[in-house]
């Protein structure tokens, strides 16, 4: 469209004076809110801004995020599927060793340690923990993603997903319910029972089934229906885990089991709301991965946070992780428990959010903005502001009142300097003495500082490409 | 499987056209795409207004499950092996190439195209030039206004570019690499960036920034000076002739460094342009390198070109306007003015005080061969600068407007305070002097200099010779503002270059 083809419709940022002169000559003038950016050296922000690679790069990086696929190929145990050894154990987040862990996490690793027989008491555990006899490292440097404490040991079964078009795949743990459980730092012999028999029923009782099912569960598939039925896919998964069980029950109940197993492993799939975030975060996870290592793209692969830090990662800078201390929620809490009762941020499931969806299709989960603290207003705007720290919109991940827009997919870190907004997030809250479980669910942002770093490093790559 | 309702699939074939004898065989398009969902009701509505088009005789558009592959074979558009759930088919069969081209662009966008309801309770700011542009969704053209600090300037500018609209810089302070950079990426994606530190542009009727409301014509101004643009196209006005557009390209576009990217842009644009007769380029001296490439790149276009670009061999914008209107066979008219009886102090020095840089310039270059050197801030040669005294002794002349003096306050056009108060300490320090100022009406201009400036003359009680751009259209209209100054005694003309002669004359009658 030429310039000269019309009288122009004008967009403005700045001073109000040009503007009011375009007004009063009758000219259709949109003024943009410009704020200076929320951080950033200015030569950054315009060296990124003109580099030549970005455009094309953002755009193949989102593209990737968008056509991952994802379909649940098997269940398998750790140590078999990621060739875990004894006494290693993942965890959520950026790296961090014991002493840095926070109370969810350190609970988390000492129930694992009891989990595996490392260790004979939570002392004991705690000994061998803060001794370093136990190998620590991220979910992510495993292709696998955890919720909350994201804790997982070489006995635990693995959901393993394969993305058709990539041939990628990722692995994640299998949700163990609400309250006390080991993800949100609680080890008490309830929770140790209960891993037991995940081990012993659960996973081989899902290995069986999903391996016996003639086409393999597309989980995106059920990701992109949920968001129409009310989930947003980080904190509300109710439709989407009444979808799984709806799928896997045939395939279950045939397996060669004793019937009481089969009725427990239903029971236990109905009546867990997150059984499908399991699913869901490495369904994320896959896409993301996706769009690995596309250089000169200033997009988000990664937001994740170990309980103490929260990490990000982006496309063009490989696997460099920037930090920054992790931001407490803000929210609702179970019981008697308060805001003094809850840990700082944690866990991988902010890959959810990275995805485009979560606390970024908050629009899509009116149900939910009361138990994360909000109101629908808020979340349609939550929503909407998302959209313009984004590189596109997902049109498998629709936004039903948003008049089936997408969901806002794949943060810009150029965008979120820009417009100084930060993603939201909708998570869980972990109690921050260990062995507590859950507290309270609500809403966070990462630290400014991750995307300070990140933007610097982009700008200087963008300076030596 | 999942069921991916798709319980309604809504599937077109037409009886294929047999208007007269031959028939030809029809052709048809069938893919699979992968990485993209959309649900049955939208893929419906899109089957229906694609197959709705013209010689489009079959439609489906679906993701290939069996059941819709089963329906795409019965109407003879099976995709053959390999298809899958989740990919989106789409069939179309029509009775030519070019229809069945148009109904495959026309799935596209349909595709793309975005629901829109009415916002969420709580409007969400835009907060970038890139929102502001992907809200607007506009047939027409879309052009950026960026006034932001200058570094900031950049990332806005380019979000334009990106987006595949032109941008107006009237931002100063963007480094010139920057700018370098977003001319070649506006080059690329056929767009045009005016500016940085652009002030005046008209496109298609539309005042941007410092300009005034000049009748509509045949003439195109590429200018790289604000306030030249401004006299040429008054004076054009004041012709009769008017103008098309008036597109900036900032004062650094001539220069080595930038090598007239957007002048060039600006030319072809105009070329292309239907309004457009006669295009005039408005500059100050172009380094020459870039003189020879721009001439050259005149030469190729069947636009006619002519130069105002000022320098000591061309000194007078009036002149260029007039030689223009006599390619244009056009009548030069008397230019507007209000003659005083004026009579200049023995020994008399000529103190000129400018809002434009370009009009400074002017004075200076037809000052030079009657008064010598004249010293300035804004100087023609770097030795005759003045630095920071403005109240030196001998002939001067001062560009209010220049950087030095707007930081931290508004342009002279805006805000007079320093011109009046330079005006005032001349007429107290008793040097015998010859006042020559301009005033620039317009949008964003001061709503009434004369209001200011005519008290501020009586009070000087100096001779007094005004440079008035404007036209009788503009807010401020020339003759109300002609008249108060002519009333305060001073002597008015449209014409920088008469009123520069004109106190020129009263200085050497003096001598």
């Amino acid at each position: 469209m030429s310039l000269l083809s019309g009288p122009p419709a004008v967009v403005a940022a700045g001073v109000d004076v040009f503007s009011a002169a375009l007004r009063a000559q009758g000219a259709d003038v949109h003024d943009v809110d410009w704020r200076p950016p929320g951080f950033g050296d200015p030569a950054d922000l315009a060296a990124l801004a003109l580099d030549r690679r970005r455009a094309a790069a953002n755009r193949t990086a989102v593209e990737r995020v968008m056509a991952a696929g994802s379909r649940l190929v098997d269940v398998r145990p750790a140590r078999d599927v990621l060739g875990l050894p004894d006494r290693t154990l993942l965890h959520a987040g950026p790296p961090i060793g014991w002493d840095d862990a926070s109370g969810p996490l350190r609970g988390a690793l000492i129930g694992a340690c009891l989990f595996e027989g490392w260790a004979s008491s939570v002392e004991d555990a705690e000994r061998v923990l803060a001794a370093g006899e136990v190998a620590l490292d991220p979910c992510h440097h495993h292709r696998t993603v955890g919720p909350m404490a994201g804790v997982t040991s070489p006995s635990m079964w693995l959901w393993c997903l394969e993305d058709p078009v990539t041939g990628g795949q990722a692995f994640c743990n299998l949700n163990e319910g609400l309250g006390k459980v080991l993800r949100m730092g609680a080890y008490n012999d309830e929770v140790l029972t209960r891993l037991a028999w995940m081990r012993d029923v659960l996973g081989p009782v899902l290995q069986a089934a999903v391996r016996s099912m003639a086409e393999p569960l597309d989980v995106k598939a059920v990701l992109a229906q949920m968001l129409q039925m009310g989930d947003e896919g980080h904190n509300r998964n109710r439709a989407g885990s009444l979808m799984t069980l709806r799928e896997l029950s045939p395939a279950v109940v045939e397996v060669d089991a004793p019937s009481s197993d089969i009725a427990a492993v239903l029971r236990f799939i109905g009546g867990n709301e997150h059984f499908f975030l399991n699913l869901g975060m490495p369904t994320a996870k896959l896409a993301l991965d996706a769009a690995r290592d596309v250089s000169g793209s200033t997009m988000v692969t990664v937001m994740s946070r170990n309980g103490t830090e929260f990490g990000i990662r982006t496309a063009g800078t490989g696997d460099r992780w920037f930090t920054g201390p992790a931001n407490t929620p803000v929210g609702l809490f179970l019981g008697d428990y308060g805001p003094d009762d809850a840990n700082p941020d944690i866990g991988d499931s902010a890959i959810m959010e990275t995805y485009g969806v979560g606390g970024f299709t908050m629009a899509a989960a009116p149900a939910i903005v009361r138990f994360v603290g909000g109101t629908v207003p808020d979340a349609l705007a939550t929503t909407e502001r998302m959209y313009q720290l984004t590189l596109a919109e997902n049109p498998a991940m629709q936004v039903p009142i948003l008049g089936f827009r997408g969901s806002p997919t794949g943060i810009d870190v150029l965008a979120v300097a820009r417009t100084g907004w930060l993603p939201q997030i909708n998570t869980g809250m972990a109690g921050r003495v260990a062995g507590t479980g859950q507290v309270g669910a609500g809403l966070v942002q990462p630290p400014q500082q991750c995307f300070e770093q990140a933007l610097a490093a982009l700008a200087q790559e963008s300076r030596t490409a | 499987m999942l069921n991916r309702c798709c319980a309604g699939v809504l599937s077109l074939r037409h009886s294929a056209g047999t208007v007269g004898e031959v028939t030809e065989p029809p052709v048809r398009h069938v893919s699979l795409r992968s990485g993209v969902y959309a649900d049955s009701v939208r893929l419906m509505q899109v089957s229906r207004d694609v197959g709705a088009r013209e010689g489009v005789t079959a439609v489906l558009v679906a993701m290939a499950t069996p059941l819709n592959l089963e329906l795409a074979a019965g109407m003879g558009l099976a995709p053959g092996d390999g298809a899958s759930p989740d990919q989106l088919l789409i069939a179309i069969e029509a009775v030519d190439d070019d229809a069945l081209a148009a109904a495959v662009a026309a799935v596209d966008t349909a595709l793309a195209a975005r629901e829109r309801t009415a916002g969420p309770a709580q409007a969400v700011p835009l907060r970038t030039i890139g929102a502001g542009l992907d809200a607007l969704g506009s047939d027409g053209p879309a052009l950026a206004v960026v006034s932001v600090p200058g570094p900031y300037a950049v990332a806005e500018a380019a979000d334009a570019i990106a987006a595949g609209g032109s941008v107006l810089v009237f931002s100063d302070g963007v480094p010139v690499e920057a700018e370098v950079a977003l001319k070649r990426a506006a080059h690329e994606a056929g767009v045009l960036v005016m500016g940085p530190d652009c002030g005046t542009a008209i496109v298609s009727g539309l005042a941007l920034g410092f300009a005034n409301v000049v009748r509509p014509g045949p003439v195109g101004m590429v200018a790289a000076s604000g306030t030249g643009a401004q006299q040429v196209s008054c004076l054009l006005d004041a012709a009769g002739v008017g103008v098309s557009h008036v597109l900036g390209v900032g004062g650094r576009d001539l220069s080595e460094a930038v090598g007239g990217l957007a002048t060039l842009d600006a030319l072809a644009l105009l070329d292309a342009d239907p309004a457009t007769e006669r295009v005039l380029l408005v500059s100050k001296p172009p380094a020459p390198s870039v003189a020879a490439a721009v001439r050259a790149a005149a030469e190729g276009l069947s636009v006619p070109v002519r130069s105002a670009a000022l320098s000591p061999e061309n000194p007078d914008l009036t002149a260029a306007v007039e030689a223009l209107l006599a390619d244009m066979g056009v009548t030069v008219p008397e230019w507007p003015s209000r003659p005083a009886a004026l009579q200049a102090a023995p020994g008399a020095v000529l103190k000129g005080l400018y809002s434009g840089g370009t009009l400074a310039d002017e004075a200076m270059l037809l000052a030079a061969p009657v008064l010598g050197d004249v010293r300035s801030n804004t100087p023609l040669r770097p030795e005759l600068d003045l630095g920071t005294d403005l109240s030196a002794p001998d002939s001067v002349v001062i560009d209010f407007g220049d950087d030095a003096l707007t930081v931290g306050r508004a342009h002279p056009m805006i805000d007079p305070t320093l011109r009046l108060e330079a005006l005032a300490r001349i007429a107290a320090s008793g040097e015998p002097a010859v006042v020559l100022l301009d005033v620039v009406l317009g949008y964003g201009a001061d709503p009434d200099p004369a209001a200011t400036l005519a008290p501020a003359l009586r009070a000087a009680g100096l001779p007094a010779v005004v440079a008035l751009v404007g036209t009788e259209a503009d807010p401020q209209g020339w003759s109300r503002q002609a008249d108060a100054l002519a009333a305060a005694g001073a002597a008015v003309f449209a014409s920088n270059a008469q009123a520069t002669r004109h106190a020129l004359e009263l200085l050497g009658v003096a001598r």
